[in-house]
């Protein structure tokens, strides 16, 4: 009886502790935004505003931020990953598959998952990887060479492996997975490969696939009169980046890669659906409830992979269910989310690859003569480096590139299974022959380019006008993702390796530190036991600040 | 005449005619790699390669390949095997024709120059210009000698093509990196300080002063800063023949030491 009674209390103590340490319900990621001690998605919440309602660190404070603790990295080559936490532990990925889960309040790490990637993976642009998805107990990994793994987040073991593409053809995932109700979705990279892109997804229990959707039509689907021949073979397409949802509308927003191959619109005449375009798929069934193109029949590589920021907004007086889109060819665009509609759109950095945009948001091109400079240049006015927006004060904020411009090429290209499927190339523009250009990454202390070739500036855009209200110039060209918080700070970083706390709402400096090495993602922000913390990685570290005790 | 004095004449020919025209060139640089093959491997690096190793081929860290610095490679076996098999760090394999694989290693051993139009002369009357006519040792510094005023030179011929040296001794400022680029910088507190470009950031600038003291500036203490976009270099065309600059280009080729 004694005995009894002393399990059941033992069972009763193990049943609270599981209590206090909740699994990640779908409820708990539709709610991410009110868990803000958590950071539950690669954006922070399915709205993907990279935005937290944490208010420790103020402006007043900011200065008093210290260094907390620092992971080191042993992987050569940029860090692409962007952590979550959970109830104080983070979970953070590095090169080539690598998940680590550590204590987030002193990164000490629990346990270290390693996954030996097929020498068959082929991939355009470095080993990357940019984090994982959880669901109750489990976390998602998408591989190198194209594998979707499932891991116990207490022990780092897997759970099940699956094929999600075929290596041998260019197929990779370097995009963190997102978890919606019951499903894992991800979508394939390779647009450099001749791929055929697709976004899939998969019962979070068993690995089995439940939908797929091809960001090619294929014959007879709708879209795929926008190629011709058998270009649609190789269409491109890639996937790299973690979409967003909307749960009122049960709808997910992927921004989908560019056409293959990458250069020579030539070889793909029509407007290549569904390249360079935000498609809004059905979360249950995959299938597309509409899509608009950013650039049709793209020449310059401008993948629409950036990160679809949903923003309910009173705009222009009337009440909307807004998309924002800063796109990697240069135009800052307000879509209506539930149905695709252009509403504006104005470039954010010089634009000479086409003179405006028509009633519908269609680009009238202006394609440059051979060698002449293109605005913004290959590597876009801004990337895949996630933008934020506070509610607080209605402000789009973007990692943009300016002055920046590439001369691109058409080559020919024929198709060679798992081979790079370019068709041409792009040079920086350099202000002396043969100077440094801008490159992918930064892999040098010295600024040989200098602000000569471009420089990076943060800006805060109005959705309402397009207008900067603000800006932040920098010397070099800036990767780095934006974090904003309802305490109006916007943290970032740049190529240079300095890590800032703005004012969200004027631009001002309030504190910076340097780290020396680049940071290529966006800061992330949580609390353990009432201790706001941020981190974000530079270089090879992964650095966590918090204010001084 | 007798065969012994017909051999040394033909040699005599030969070492008057070399030096002026493409067949140094074929032997010095870009060494025993053919033309051909250089640039069918610049075709193919443009398309296979550039993405990951960047334009100069120095984006991945730790490998320089235009520099001839490779993490793992020592012989064109070893280089022609990391292509066709890949690396454990995350460098796909590459299944390439037998020729592709010879030019892609010829172009990396060439520094990436398939510039045949530029002359390259000889290197000993070279140096003897660099040092006496040409006055360049007057600014540039090689190996321990010299000041340091101007860029030192001890590698250029790592960091630099033919076809950029060439440029750079004719018409400095047109091949002037903008780094390099001389400086005025008037300090709030009224100082003047002139120098030589070595770094910068949103925050700071480094530079080589004109005391050739190696100077870290906080923006925050700079009044007015000018950057100069013209060398103080003279521009050597017209000042040295054609064939002075070929035999400057050729002894600035063999500065390798880092």
């Amino acid at each position: 009886m004694t005995r009894r009674i002393l399990s059941s209390a033992a069972f009763t103590l193990i049943a609270l502790s599981m209590a206090l340490d909740a699994q990640v319900t779908p409820d708990r990621l539709l709610r991410a935004a009110q868990e803000p001690q958590n950071w539950l998605t690669y954006s922070g919440g399915y709205a993907s505003q990279r935005h937290s309602l944490l208010t420790q660190i103020t402006p007043a404070n900011v200065r008093n931020l210290d260094l907390q603790w620092i992971l080191p990295n042993q992987v050569f080559g940029a860090w692409q990953s962007s952590p979550v936490v959970v109830d104080g532990i983070m979970y953070v990925t590095q090169r080539p598959n690598d998940v680590l889960a550590l204590d987030a309040k002193t990164g000490r790490v629990f346990w270290q998952y390693r996954y030996t990637v097929s020498s068959d993976a082929r991939v355009c642009c470095g080993a990357n990887n940019r984090g994982v998805a959880i669901l109750g107990d489990t976390l998602f990994l998408g591989t190198l060479d194209s594998h979707l793994v499932a891991l116990d987040a207490k022990t780092g073991r897997s759970l099940w492996n699956v094929a999600v593409g075929d290596p041998k053809l260019g197929y990779s995932i370097t995009m963190a997975p997102l978890v919606v109700k019951d499903k894992v979705l991800v979508g394939t990279g390779g647009g450099e490969y001749g791929i055929r892109g697709f976004i899939a997804a998969f019962d979070t229990r068993t690995g089995k696939e439940v939908w797929r959707f091809y960001t090619i039509p294929g014959p007879g689907e709708r879209g795929h009169e926008t190629w011709k021949g058998d270009a649609w073979k190789t269409g491109g397409g890639s996937i790299w980046l973690t979409p967003s949802y909307d749960p009122a509308l049960n709808l997910t927003y992927w921004g989908v890669g560019n056409p293959g191959p990458d250069w020579n619109s030539d070889l793909r005449p029509g407007d290549n659906l569904y390249t360079d375009s935000v498609v809004a798929l059905d979360a249950d069934t995959g299938q597309l409830k509409w899509h608009f193109q950013f650039s049709p029949n793209d020449t310059y590589d401008y993948d629409a992979v950036q990160i679809a920021v949903l923003a309910d907004l009173d705009w222009r007086g009337t009440p909307t269910k807004a998309m924002l889109w800063a796109n990697r060819n240069g135009f800052f665009y307000v879509l209506d989310r539930t149905n695709g509609r252009f509403l504006f759109g104005t470039p954010f950095v010089k634009v000479n690859w086409e003179s405006g945009l028509d009633g519908n948001g269609r680009p009238i091109p202006t394609p440059q003569p051979p060698g002449q400079p293109t605005w913004p240049g290959n590597q876009g006015g801004t990337n895949w480096y996630s933008p934020s927006f506070s509610p607080r004060t209605g402000l789009m904020y973007v990692s943009a590139w300016e002055g920046y411009a590439s001369v691109f090429r058409k080559e020919p290209a024929q198709y060679v299974a798992g081979r790079n499927f370019a068709g041409g190339g792009a040079t920086p523009v350099t202000p002396v022959p043969g100077a440094p250009g801008i490159r992918i990454g930064r892999a040098t202390p010295i600024n040989t380019w200098t602000d000569a070739a471009g420089h990076g500036t943060v800006m805060a855009i109005d959705p309402q006008t397009g207008q900067k209200k603000w800006t932040f110039s920098q010397f070099d060209v800036t990767d780095s993702g934006i974090l904003t918080t309802a305490s109006d700070l916007l943290f970032t970083g740049g190529r240079e390796g300095y890590f800032y706390a703005l004012d969200a709402r004027t631009g001002a400096q309030l504190w910076k530190t340097s780290l020396g090495a680049q940071i290529v993602n966006g800061p992330i922000t949580y609390a353990v036991d009432g201790r706001q913390y941020v981190s974000v990685i530079s270089g090879n570290s992964l650095v966590t600040f918090a204010l001084r005790n | 005449m007798s065969r012994r004095s017909w051999l040394l004449t033909l040699i005599a020919v030969f070492l008057l005619a070399a030096p002026a025209g493409a067949q140094l060139l074929a032997q010095d640089h870009p060494g025993q790699y053919a033309q051909e093959d250089i640039g069918r491997g610049a075709v193919l690096y443009n398309t296979q390669c550039n993405q990951c190793h960047g334009r100069d081929g120095d984006q991945i860290s730790g490998v320089d390949l235009r520099r001839g610095q490779f993490r793992r490679a020592q012989s064109d076996e070893d280089l022609a095997q990391v292509i066709t098999r890949g690396t454990s760090s995350g460098m796909p394999p590459f299944a390439l024709q037998p020729s592709e694989l010879t030019g892609i290693v010829a172009f990396i051993r060439a520094g990436f120059d398939t510039t045949a139009s530029i002359r390259v002369g000889n290197a000993a009357r070279g140096r003897t210009i660099f040092d006496g006519k040409g006055q360049c040792a007057t600014c540039h510094r090689v190996g321990g000698t010299g000041p340091r005023l101007a860029p030192a030179l001890s590698d250029i011929g790592l960091a630099r093509a033919p076809a950029s040296l060439d440029r750079s001794i004719r018409d400095p400022s047109a091949g002037m990196m903008p780094i390099n680029r001389p400086v005025q910088i008037v300090m709030k507190n009224g100082s003047t300080i002139r120098g030589r470009r070595l770094n910068e950031d949103t925050h700071s600038v480094q530079i080589i002063d004109d005391q050739e003291r190696l100077r870290s500036l906080p923006k925050t203490d700079i009044r007015t800063m000018s950057v100069e976009t013209t060398s103080p270099m003279p521009a050597y065309a017209g000042k040295l023949t054609d064939d002075e600059i070929a035999d400057v280009v050729a002894f600035l080729l063999t500065l390798r030491t880092p």
